[in-house]
């Protein structure tokens, strides 16, 4: 794929709510370089701002929403999948993106993520994995990785990790994908693919939090942490090698998974068309 | 001709008075004794170009009615009291961003699992503070499947118009109950709506201050691209700390059913002239104090109803009045739980005259003889 705009250039201040600036992200975090990365591939899609829907849940993701110049709906905590899914059944002319956390989506929300896997309603799904809950001063999460020390595990982590793709894959997700913040291009596209795939898409992106997490595990500052995230990264050739629900030392990144199963939304009017006008009760 | 009269249980009557009123989204999940309400929406939704969903739970189903009505779309779920427990986190949120939707809440044995298959009047408080923080809410007590129709309609009217949650709250009985009703009865009137947005986008405030307390709402593809949020929010929609912003958003949102509080109170009252004892009651337990009522009166006894049909807001000036003007010197509070509608009618009557209880928490309902028998030994 093409690193430049094909149509009309990018300019990231189109898509960003001016008077919401500035943001209010810590310093190295990486959801900035994911929203940038979001905002850029809807402006390379030709979607319309006016016909898009962004919908968060609570966390530092679920700020973003804010931030977005579009129809946006900052909701509750691990619940914006389901807001999204009742949106857009009953608006399918919206593009409908959800951004959610590790907490959000994998804990809180994570039987959401699993039903919306499953149903496959033409959803984009964005989850920011920085490995703890940043918002709330930094607490463990399910993919916080082995070992690590966060406020609620002072003697380290002993809990295995979520691998948020094996599980959208195995629940049946239309297109699964994870990038790194490091490669924003490649992040970009990947998002761009997400986007145009007719059904559940879910993307996670390898965000950092350096402020909290990064400063409590002695990973240094945001370029160290963004580099060590790129050399756990696992080639895309060997996606079929490491095939465990529990994360590896090395993640893949890129597509990991897509399948054509029908989208709900789709195949629920088709068999409502059949019906539509038909004498009931009502 | 269409036939008008028909044989209806009340949970049906809900489902088939929401698409009358013009309810096009459902999503639910199954619990006793509501699922008739979904299984009819299911049935009926796809044929009137609506969509219904069973989410995977409780939680789920209430973000789903909400995001439908974000889009543009009325919509409602049910359930049941463990059920309606679950809904209460986003049903704070459907009141703090004041999105209009409707719960049909269909009461039965609890704590907990409980007697699901039992009626119980036991979320009358939960209907009203289930959720946490200030917040404004509807709630109302159909007493007869006819009601549970057109009550329905009136919930989803004034969610549309009030931009509030509105609670239809049912007691097992009403809910299954199967009565004969006129569909006609509800008079033919042109389909309520929320007011939408319109006008200049530049500057377009999602929660500006309106004289009617209650402001449009953006429609996503209108052009408006507003932000909503559970969080407390200024009048442009951006989250806001600011105190005297924070007090005024909220209290607003509180205000604006006091504001509107006659188009939302109903109630009925049964021979409340001239009753040394006045009955208070909702639901089933009312069906059976109006036959105490007639029983009782044909002994000579002077005895009468009020019946809060809008439960929250009580209708407060109301009781009040009708105590005032029938002389009543007790009122008497017959409901399934240990008593949490008279503590508003305690609040409300402050002294004018006792409050009696009458409670079961049997799983069974309130009977027009458990009724007379107290009534008979109040007044002797």
């Amino acid at each position: 794929m093409k690193d430049t705009a094909d149509a009309t250039a990018f300019d990231v201040n189109d898509w960003i709510r001016q008077d919401q600036m500035p943001h209010f992200l810590c310093p190295g975090c990486g959801h900035g370089i994911a929203l940038r990365a979001l905002v850029w591939a809807l402006h390379e899609q030709g979607i319309d701002k006016d016909k898009l829907a962004v919908v968060s849940g609570i966390g530092c993701s679920g700020r973003l929403s804010a931030y977005i110049d579009a129809n946006t709906f900052h909701t509750t905590h691990g619940r914006p999948l389901t807001f999204a899914t009742g949106l857009k059944l009953a608006r399918p002319d919206l593009t409908v993106v959800v951004i959610t956390g590790d907490g959000d989506c994998l804990a809180i929300g994570g039987n959401h993520l699993i039903h919306a896997a499953r149903r496959n309603l033409d959803i984009t799904c964005v989850m920011l994995n920085n490995e703890i809950y940043g918002m709330t001063g930094g607490q463990v999460s399910p993919t916080t990785s082995g070992g690590r020390y966060t406020s609620t595990t002072p003697m380290g982590n002993s809990e295995p990790t979520f691998d948020a793709c094996a599980l959208a894959t195995a629940a049946g997700a239309g297109f699964v994908g994870r990038e790194v913040t490091m490669q924003v291009l490649a992040l970009r596209d990947l998002l761009k693919q997400a986007l145009a795939h007719p059904g559940f898409s879910f993307v996670e992106v390898l965000s950092d939090c350096t402020e909290i997490y990064g400063r409590k595990n002695d990973l240094g500052a945001s370029p160290e942490m963004m580099l060590a995230k790129k050399s756990e990264m696992r080639p895309f050739a060997y996606r079929n090698t490491v095939d465990v629900p529990f994360r590896p030392n090395h993640l893949r990144t890129g597509v990991i998974a897509r399948n054509d199963r029908p989208e709900y939304g789709a195949a629920y009017r088709t068999m409502a068309a059949g019906l539509h006008g038909e004498k009931g009760d009502a | 001709m269409t036939a008008t009269l028909r044989n209806l249980e009340g949970n049906e009557a809900c489902a088939l008075g929401a698409i009358r009123a013009g309810c096009r989204f459902f999503a639910g999940y199954p619990i006793t004794p509501s699922s008739e309400v979904a299984e009819v929406m299911a049935r009926e939704l796809p044929r009137v170009g609506g969509t219904f969903i069973q989410m995977e739970d409780e939680i789920a189903s209430m973000g789903a009615v909400i995001g439908a009505s974000m889009g543009g779309v009325k919509a409602m779920t049910a359930t049941s009291g463990p059920g309606f427990s679950l809904k209460q986190e986003n049903l704070g949120y459907a009141c703090g961003a004041e999105i209009p939707c409707v719960i049909v809440n269909v009461m039965r044995g609890g704590p907990s699992t409980g007697m699901p298959t039992r009626p119980a009047q036991g979320d009358i408080m939960q209907a009203r503070w289930g959720t946490h923080g200030d917040h404004a809410i509807i709630v109302l007590a159909p007493a007869s499947v006819a009601e549970a129709y057109s009550e329905t309609i009136r919930a989803v009217e004034l969610s549309e118009t009030l931009r509030v949650p509105v609670v239809v709250l049912l007691d097992e009985v009403i809910g299954h109950l199967t009565e004969t009703v006129d569909l006609a009865a509800v008079p033919e009137a042109p389909e309520v709506w929320r007011s939408f947005a319109t006008g200049p986008r530049e500057g377009f405030q999602p929660y500006a201050v309106t004289d009617d307390l209650i402001p449009p709402m953006p429609r996503p593809g209108d052009g408006y691209r507003a932000h909503c949020t559970g969080l407390t929010h200024a009048p442009g929609g951006f989250p806001t700390q600011v105190p005297e912003v924070a007090t005024a958003a909220v209290t607003r949102t509180t205000d604006k059913l006091v504001h509107h509080r006659e188009r939302i109170e109903s109630w009925q009252v049964q021979d409340a002239e001239d009753s040394d004892l006045l009955i208070v009651a909702i639901g089933i337990s009312a069906r059976a104090a109006r036959q105490a009522v007639r029983d009782l009166r044909a002994e000579g006894l002077k005895i009468g109803l009020f019946r809060p049909v809008t439960l929250w807001p009580f209708p407060e000036e109301a009781l009040r009045e009708t105590v005032a003007r029938s002389g009543a010197k007790a009122v008497l509070v017959p409901e399934m739980n240990q008593g949490q509608l008279v503590l508003e009618v305690e609040r409300v009557l402050a002294g004018r005259a006792p409050a009696l209880r009458l409670n079961r928490i049997d799983g069974q309902p309130i009977t027009p003889d458990d009724i007379a028998d107290r009534a008979r030994e109040a007044l002797k």
